[in-house]
């Protein structure tokens, strides 16, 4: 067994821990037995933050925390002024150590910021970041897991299936739906919605091909863009493992944004439409109806021999 | 919690002063509210050909209509005229000022026009197009320039890419000059006029990156007869995430132009925004609002609104969320989709309850809870004395609310 990214015993960074959200978070993510092993909030280093399971050491720096943790992955819950240099920090503190995952759950951050963050971020081959404006990561495991982010854990289960999706509750849907049909998930992946972000469908889908635990994918794109066009296209030429795709927007308006910086339709590019055919296109398996990724998987898997 | 999504438009005329505080070249113009105003700037400018442009936050102006909004009669074709007299600035502006025009953009409902613009004359040698946008897949700043300006460059985009010129800034370091001066070459500038682009691109990404722009478009830039690159047009709109670090873009929001219920939603953490059809949905998270809206129109009914309560909602700001789909005089039914997470169903079953006592529910609500506290919020609808419908499904639901609303009962 793998999953993709984090496992269960990835050793986690919370920045922002002393905040409201970033201390809720630490909770829920310690309660699904999550291995937090630290903090970070600039000044308060050397405070505790008692979780449910234990206590945790507040670091003042990224590099400070990873030094005495040796943490693989930080997960960011900062406000979004103070998100794209956070997302900078860890990076930095990441590439010293020779790699990592940052996981960005802050809506709202700049584009711009994103701009310069990302280009940071990509110039280290070994450091990743998921997000921003997303539910985060979570594999989950025996008992509990490894869940980096918002996302309700107890609708989890260890599993097959890996889900990549640029949505937070539609993401939850899409799990849901695979345990409608008895399946569980390898590692769900939330790239976030916003127009300028880490992680994309790609690189999602490459790790799952390489990823042993995973058979079938679950890939939920929504409109703007063109990475589900792209994704597709790529998928087409190098995956073997059978996916699942909707698309939600069919019904937006052209030139408005529907809620994420980066659905939008623009010029007449980006449509529900445009991204289904292209699924269709590389062979992938379409849901019209996100209450039917149940059964549209168990097709894809009994047409793969997995079921 | 403000959620910032909307993109903040400003009005050519202000878009211009902040070109030429970048040092952009611009005309001279005038802002004017009135006919008497549009005069005295007329007579101040000095110059004996103008422009009066009609300032609305939507494209197409020229190619567009004013109307009488009470009457409904046509007054005058075109949003945009060039006046060579006195006698015409004061046509052209009483002809404007408090019309509706439409364009191709504004829908056919149009907008109110109560700015003008009158601008110094230009005698123009060429007409290009410039604009300067993210790129989310490149993921840095792209300029696109094309000579074919003054035409809709979204047919030019279809009929001619090759007529389109690209290219992107470096997302620390801006934009290069050789790339610049590449641009200049590729759009046939030569001499003064290729300096004068050169140094219009240069001050367009740093105005692009210090304020926060999400997009600046120029259609028509030109070249003069003299030579020069004239910023004709300014449309600048930007990231209302980055709001709070640039104060004065509250001095430049024009809330007239705003849809004002979607700037309330905003304010309490709701992102809406209101479509034609006669189901209201309410649901959390965008992309499972979104995805809601597409189940419903599958089963044959139509979204009346796209509705995210975001993942910190409270009582307030859902009862909020329900006024504002029920002030939509044709909404006949609701669907609430809720897959709690960070929300927890239960609270979310007793706001509905309280909203729909509150504001008096006359119309079917269909109600689908998944995630966090489900079975306790199907709980609470059970034991209310609300008329509500419950459904463990996405697809059950919206089944359900189709059905409702069509009268089937």
């Amino acid at each position: 067994m793998m999953s993709i990214w984090i496992h269960e015993e990835s050793k986690v960074l919370i920045q922002g821990i002393t905040g409201k959200q970033g201390t809720f978070h630490g909770t829920m993510m310690d309660e699904y037995r999550t291995n937090v092993v630290g903090g970070v909030t600039p000044g308060k280093g050397g405070q505790i933050v008692e979780l449910p399971n234990k206590n945790v050491p507040v670091f003042n720096s990224v590099s400070e925390g990873l030094e005495e943790t040796d943490a693989d992955v930080s997960v960011i819950y900062v406000p979004a002024r103070f998100a794209a240099a956070a997302i900078i920090e860890a990076a930095d503190a990441f590439e010293e150590k020779g790699g990592g995952i940052i996981v960005c759950i802050t809506e709202g951050i700049p584009i711009l910021d994103m701009i310069r963050a990302v280009a940071r971020v990509d110039g280290y081959p070994n450091v990743r970041l998921i997000g921003p404006n997303c539910p985060g990561i979570i594999t989950p495991g025996d008992e509990g897991g490894c869940k980096v982010g918002i996302m309700p854990g107890f609708i989890h289960a260890k599993g097959r299936i890996g889900i990549v999706s640029k949505s937070g509750t539609l993401t939850y849907e899409a799990v849901a739906q695979t345990m409608s049909v008895n399946e569980g998930q390898s590692t769900c992946v939330g790239i976030g919605g916003d127009p300028v972000n880490g992680t994309g469908f790609i690189d999602c889908l490459a790790a799952f091909e390489a990823d042993p635990q995973t058979e079938a994918i679950v890939m939920i794109g929504e409109i703007g863009g063109s990475a589900e066009e792209e994704a597709a296209e790529w998928a087409a030429n190098n995956m073997s493992k059978p996916i699942v795709g909707f698309v939600a927007g069919s019904t937006a308006p052209p030139g408005k944004r529907m809620g994420h910086a980066g659905a939008i339709i623009s010029g007449g590019k980006g449509t529900a439409e445009e991204k289904f055919v292209a699924f269709e296109k590389a062979g992938i398996y379409v849901a019209r109806d996100p209450s039917e990724i149940g059964n549209v998987l168990v097709k894809a898997l009994k047409d793969a021999g997995l079921r | 919690m403000f959620r910032g999504v909307i993109d903040m438009n400003i009005h050519e005329y202000q878009g211009k002063i902040l070109f030429k505080q970048a040092g952009v070249k611009v005309q001279n113009g005038i802002h004017c509210k009135t006919v008497i105003d549009a005069l005295s700037a007329y007579d101040n400018l000095g110059s004996k050909v103008v422009a009066v442009k009609s300032q609305i936050h939507a494209g197409g102006r020229g190619k567009g209509n004013l109307y009488d909004p009470k009457t409904g009669d046509l007054v005058m074709e075109g949003g945009v005229k060039i006046a060579f007299s006195r006698e015409e600035v004061k046509k052209y502006a009483s002809n404007i000022i408090g019309r509706k025009l439409v364009t191709k953009q504004t829908g056919p409902e149009g907008k109110i026009v109560n700015n003008l613009y009158v601008e110094s004359g230009c005698a123009i040698a060429h007409e290009y197009y410039l604009a300067l946008l993210v790129d989310r897949e490149a993921k840095s700043i792209l300029i696109m320039a094309s000579t074919e300006g003054g035409v809709d460059i979204e047919e030019v985009a279809e009929n001619t890419p090759e007529a389109i010129h690209k290219i992107w800034t470096h997302p620390t370091d801006g934009l290069d000059v050789k790339d610049a001066e590449e641009m200049a070459d590729k759009l046939g500038l030569t001499g003064d006029s290729k300096n004068d682009l050169v140094s219009m691109l240069l001050s367009l990404s740093n105005m692009f990156v210090e304020k926060d722009c999400s997009m600046i478009e120029i259609n028509p830039l030109v070249r003069s007869e003299s030579g020069e690159m004239i910023a004709l047009d300014a449309k600048v709109s930007f990231d209302d995430n980055a709001s709070y670090r640039h104060p004065w873009m509250d001095e430049m929001r024009d809330h007239s132009e705003e849809e004002e219920v979607e700037i309330r939603a905003h304010e309490h953490g709701l992102s809406y925004v209101k479509l034609d059809g006669n189901i209201g949905c309410l649901v959390n998270g965008a992309g499972l609002a979104m995805a809601s809206m597409d189940v419903i129109k599958l089963y044959g009914g139509e979204p009346a609104n796209f509705l995210d309560i975001g993942g910190g909602a409270t009582r307030e700001s859902i009862t909020t969320a329900f006024g504002i789909i029920l002030e939509d005089e044709n909404v006949e039914g609701i669907l609430v989709n809720i897959f709690g997470g960070i929300i927890q169903c239960d609270m979310v079953a007793r706001s509905v309850i309280e909203a729909s006592n509150e504001l008096g529910l006359k119309v079917p609500l269909v109600v689908r809870f998944s995630g966090t506290n489900h079975v306790e919020g199907k709980l609470v609808l059970d034991n209310c004395d609300l008329d509500v419908h419950t459904s463990s499904t996405l697809s059950e639901g919206a089944a359900k609310i189709v059905q409702l609303t069509r009268g089937d009962k």
